[in-house]
């Protein structure tokens, strides 16, 4: 439904927009180039009407190079339309990408919850803080490098020698 | 604090501390008192909530037993239920909700993930909250039933009312400055 959008994105952006194929869901997705993803938003919010930005989230793809990946999923109401935009980020300082706070506002917390899980920074975010763990809390937990009952308690835990649950406050793995 | 989370929590009937004679008989009236007017706190988090609220509402009624008059205030509450997942951000606050509460108070880890952690053994849970407060009753399932509930219910009840209950508790203050948690 979407290929004429993914089409006009490639012939208007041919050096940021790349790579297109259509998704398992059906939806048409495309790789967008770091630096010009807010370029991309931008025009597809305003001339594509892809008015709303329902999920932003990360992946995290250990091992392979660029590491992460920031997935754009956006709907267009009026259009009845959906596409997806995939960012690879890699890792270390380079880890940062432009924030789309400017073009849906609703990115802010989508923002927030990527940096807080992935460790992966936004530019020209407003308010970039954890959204969902608390302040104390070190590394990014949804990372695969990250340890599964990596627990930072907040208070002292008593210890409970049980095989049938997990290990508390130490860490296992 | 240390001292207090390092009892066990475990189902057990305080009779060989019962009281004797005269003591023993205001003990007992203290006791039958004490369980037919339990006022709970409910720390609700997930979908526990969703079958507290069954067992709390008119088909289950747990006021028949005396025990279901939720008082949204620690100060005001003696039995805390702690009703579905807590997760390692919300500790502190139940921590401190649980030192709110003014003795004699009672915790009933309502469901598994409060008993233990549930199926959530990941970076985030806490997996029990006997970890962080003692705990008297357990009420395993995911939700339990409404049966399973008041049963759990009647269990504290029947449990309170071994305890050794006294009119004036012969504790010693703590000397000031020892509040640290």
């Amino acid at each position: 439904m979407s290929k004429a959008v993914i089409a006009a994105l490639l012939e208007r952006f041919p050096d940021a927009v790349t790579d297109a194929y259509e998704g398992v869901g059906g939806d048409d997705c495309a790789f967008v180039a770091k630096e010009r993803i807010v370029e991309v938003c931008r025009h597809l919010r305003e001339v594509e009407r892809f008015d709303l930005a329902p999920y932003i989230t990360a992946v995290d793809y250990l091992g392979m190079e660029p590491r992460f990946e920031v997935v754009y999923n956006l709907v267009s109401i009026p259009r009845s339309a959906r596409v997806r935009l995939r960012v690879k980020v890699p890792e270390g300082d380079g880890c940062s990408v432009p924030s789309v706070t400017g073009v849906w506002r609703g990115a802010d917390w989508f923002e927030r919850y990527c940096y807080d899980m992935y460790g992966i920074r936004f530019s020209g975010h407003p308010d970039l803080r954890r959204l969902f763990m608390y302040d104390e809390f070190v590394g990014h937990p949804l990372r695969k490098d990250y340890p599964l009952r990596g627990r930072q308690p907040l208070v002292p835990e008593r210890q409970v020698d049980e095989n049938l649950r997990g290990p508390g406050p130490a860490t296992r793995d | 604090m240390v001292s207090e989370l390092d009892v066990v929590p475990a189902i057990t009937t305080r009779r060989e501390e019962a009281l004797t004679g005269l003591q023993g008989l205001v003990s007992k009236g203290l006791g039958w008192a004490r369980k037919y007017s339990i006022f709970q706190y409910p720390f609700v988090t997930a979908c526990c909530g969703m079958e507290y609220m069954t067992v709390s509402a008119a088909r289950y009624d747990l006021d028949r037993f005396g025990a279901m008059l939720p008082r949204f205030s620690p100060r005001q509450a003696d039995m805390l239920m702690v009703v579905g997942t807590v997760n390692c951000k919300q500790a502190p606050i139940l921590r401190r909700i649980y030192e709110q509460i003014a003795e004699p108070k009672w915790v009933v880890a309502f469901g598994v993930c409060a008993s233990s952690g549930g199926f959530y053994d990941n970076y985030a849970t806490v997996q029990g909250i006997d970890r962080i407060v003692p705990v008297d009753v357990y009420i395993p399932g995911c939700p339990p039933r409404p049966e399973q509930v008041i049963d759990g219910i009647m269990l504290l009840q029947r449990k309170i009312q071994d305890q050794a209950h006294r009119l004036v508790e012969p504790r010693p203050l703590p000397p000031s400055g020892a509040h640290e948690g």
